[in-house]
């Protein structure tokens, strides 16, 4: 492996813009009648990785799919409040969903390349599916293959079933086939957790090199994860009700080292969760 | 525990014990065999007896003459064919079919991308009862419809009551196998932005498109098959004709009149009309073998 596993929290001098990207307003997920997560206000800063972390069954992954519109395609879920990107909510009567999730792209805990498909097929997945023949297909695919970090290690075989990439190789082929969309963000869930070790820290020296020019979100249950990669950390975990609650929201350093809740201490430290 | 390892029996006494069990496993084998060849002895019956029968009615006359008169002369000899019911067969069902696809594929889409709402339930239900309906209350509906509104019995309204008869096994075909892409594969295309229509159109039909195929071919062989329904419909009719808004000669009519007849010849034609129905249906189920085989094509 020549890739050297980045430091942590390296936080570039020049920020490109230090708007908050994505900022959630009292944004709340429900399954039915159901409360999954209560009303969340927090904002996600431009081109930096945003950790959700926490115990199970708390809500961190309805949570990250309130922010592309995929939870209320659960039948019976929805989801109150808003969420700007930048300047317009994503709730918005008006706006269609489809455009929401070209804008923010997803990363699912398992690699689900499509079956049957090639890995160029793969990566060009969205725009096939879009209609478009473009022109610049072959171009697209490379260049959001060399973004993942795959390229060099498909190029020779970009016809190939996808099928045939081992998992963490899958992974970067998702990842690649979300950038091929060009998201502004791009969300992860547990984008991990189905690989090794070795393929867990080539993701997340990729995340490190994205961040540069996308906004990237994670949940993850690995908390070395969160704080190895991410620039700021989100804890939540289970309110009295039964209803997830984000309890601390802060740089990543400042809640692994001087978390404010005793709460996100405990399960920082191991005794909960 | 580690603590009984003394006391366990060794592996020989062990597999003796088993003895018994082996021979009550075996008399089980022997029965679900024996049930299973039980099972297939009418079929295999049914079919040498149609491919004995009938393959004596095969002849070039009989495909390429229809009906003629049974006179004195011809009585033990050749008289015609079963050209005009062929045709017929093939006019009606491709008629019916033509119906049934477009409408049964999509009611089966419609019911696997949206599961949940009322309407799709309702279709369910209703496309359940219309499976176990009996043909024959099918063909009267027609016949009061369509026939005695229409003062004419006609081969398209046996395509309509045999379309009514495809229409649920089309539909619930498709919307088992549409159900079967996987959830993972349906969220990467949502979280990429597609629209659901092209992304139903561009993956999850290809990735059913051999179980649709299978579908289609089931309700084909049905049809092919299905004689009550068009007693009352297109009733009949001795010469080859290509009018759909007339009546109309079919195989299984055939099968089931010249049986009747007191002619040896005609009795004849009627297994000839049976083997070509059992070989078709064959073909079919043969046909869906293959579809089903087939992998998703690659791209």
């Amino acid at each position: 492996m020549t890739a050297t596993v980045s430091t942590p929290n390296t936080v570039p001098d020049a920020l490109p813009d230090d708007r908050a990207h994505l900022r959630l307003r009292d944004l709340a997920p429900y399954y039915g009648a159901k409360l999954a997560v209560r009303p969340v206000t927090l904002d996600i800063p431009r081109n930096r990785i945003t950790a959700i972390i926490g115990p199970s069954g708390t809500g961190k992954s309805t949570l990250i799919r309130s922010l592309n519109r995929l939870h209320e395609t659960i039948p019976g879920a929805r989801a109150t409040g808003s969420a700007f990107l930048l300047d317009e909510d994503i709730y918005d009567p008006r706006v269609d969903p489809a455009q929401v999730r070209r804008r923010i792209g997803m990363v699912f805990q398992q690699p689900n390349p499509l079956r049957g498909r090639t890995i160029a097929g793969n990566v060009a997945m969205g725009l096939d599916l879009e209609g478009s023949s473009r022109a610049d297909r072959e171009r697209i695919v490379e260049e959001a293959l060399t973004r993942a970090a795959l390229f060099d290690e498909v190029k020779d075989r970009l016809d190939k079933p996808a099928v045939s990439l081992s998992g963490g190789q899958q992974q970067r082929l998702c990842i690649a086939r979300t950038l091929a969309m060009r998201p502004d963000v791009i969300l992860m869930d547990e984008p991990c957790s189905a690989l090794d070790p070795i393929a867990t820290l080539r993701i997340e020296d990729l995340m490190r090199e994205l961040a540069r020019d996308v906004t990237i979100v994670i949940v993850t249950h690995n908390m070395q994860q969160a704080a190895r990669v991410s620039d700021q950390t989100v804890f939540i975990t289970l309110g009295d009700d039964g209803s997830g609650e984000v309890v601390e929201v802060g740089p990543t350093e400042q809640i692994f080292t001087v978390p404010a809740d005793p709460r996100t201490e405990q399960y920082i430290t191991g005794r909960v969760g | 525990m580690a603590s009984n390892i003394a006391t366990r029996p060794s592996l020989i006494e062990a597999s003796g014990r088993r003895q018994r069990r082996r021979r009550t496993s075996s008399l089980f084998v022997g029965l679900t065999a024996a049930a299973t060849v039980l099972a297939l002895v009418p079929l295999l019956l049914i079919i040498s007896y149609v491919v004995v029968q009938g393959f004596q009615a095969l002849s070039i006359d009989f495909f390429t003459q229809t009906f003629k008169p049974v006179t004195i002369g011809t009585a033990s000899t050749g008289s015609g064919g079963v050209l005009h019911a062929i045709v017929g067969s093939l006019l009606i069902v491709s008629v019916a079919l033509a119906m049934a696809v477009p409408i049964g594929v999509m009611a089966g889409i419609y019911l696997s991308e949206y599961p949940g709402t009322s309407a799709s339930n309702v279709i369910r239900f209703s496309t359940d009862v219309l499976t176990a309906m009996p043909s024959i209350v099918v063909g009267v509906v027609a016949y009061v419809l369509i026939v005695q509104r229409a003062n004419q019995f006609s081969a398209v309204a046996g395509s309509i009551a045999l379309m009514v008869l495809m229409v649920p096994v089309v539909t619930r075909t498709t919307e088992e196998i549409l159900r079967l892409v996987p959830g993972a594969v349906r969220e990467a295309a949502i979280a990429l932005g597609v629209p659901k229509w092209r992304f139903t159109l561009n993956v999850v039909i290809p990735m059913g498109l051999s179980g649709i195929v299978t579908g289609i071919l089931l309700a084909f062989a049905r049809a092919m098959g299905e004689t009550a329904p068009l007693l009352v419909t297109v009733l009949g009719n001795n010469n080859l004709t290509w009018d759909i808004f007339g009546p109309m000669q079919a195989l299984p009519l055939i099968a089931y009149r010249y049986t009747e007849q007191p002619f040896a010849v005609l009795n004849q034609q009627a297994w000839g009309a049976a083997l070509i129905l059992v070989t078709i249906v064959l073909a079919a189920n043969v046909l869906v073998r293959l579809a089903t085989r087939r992998t998703t094509r690659s791209r």
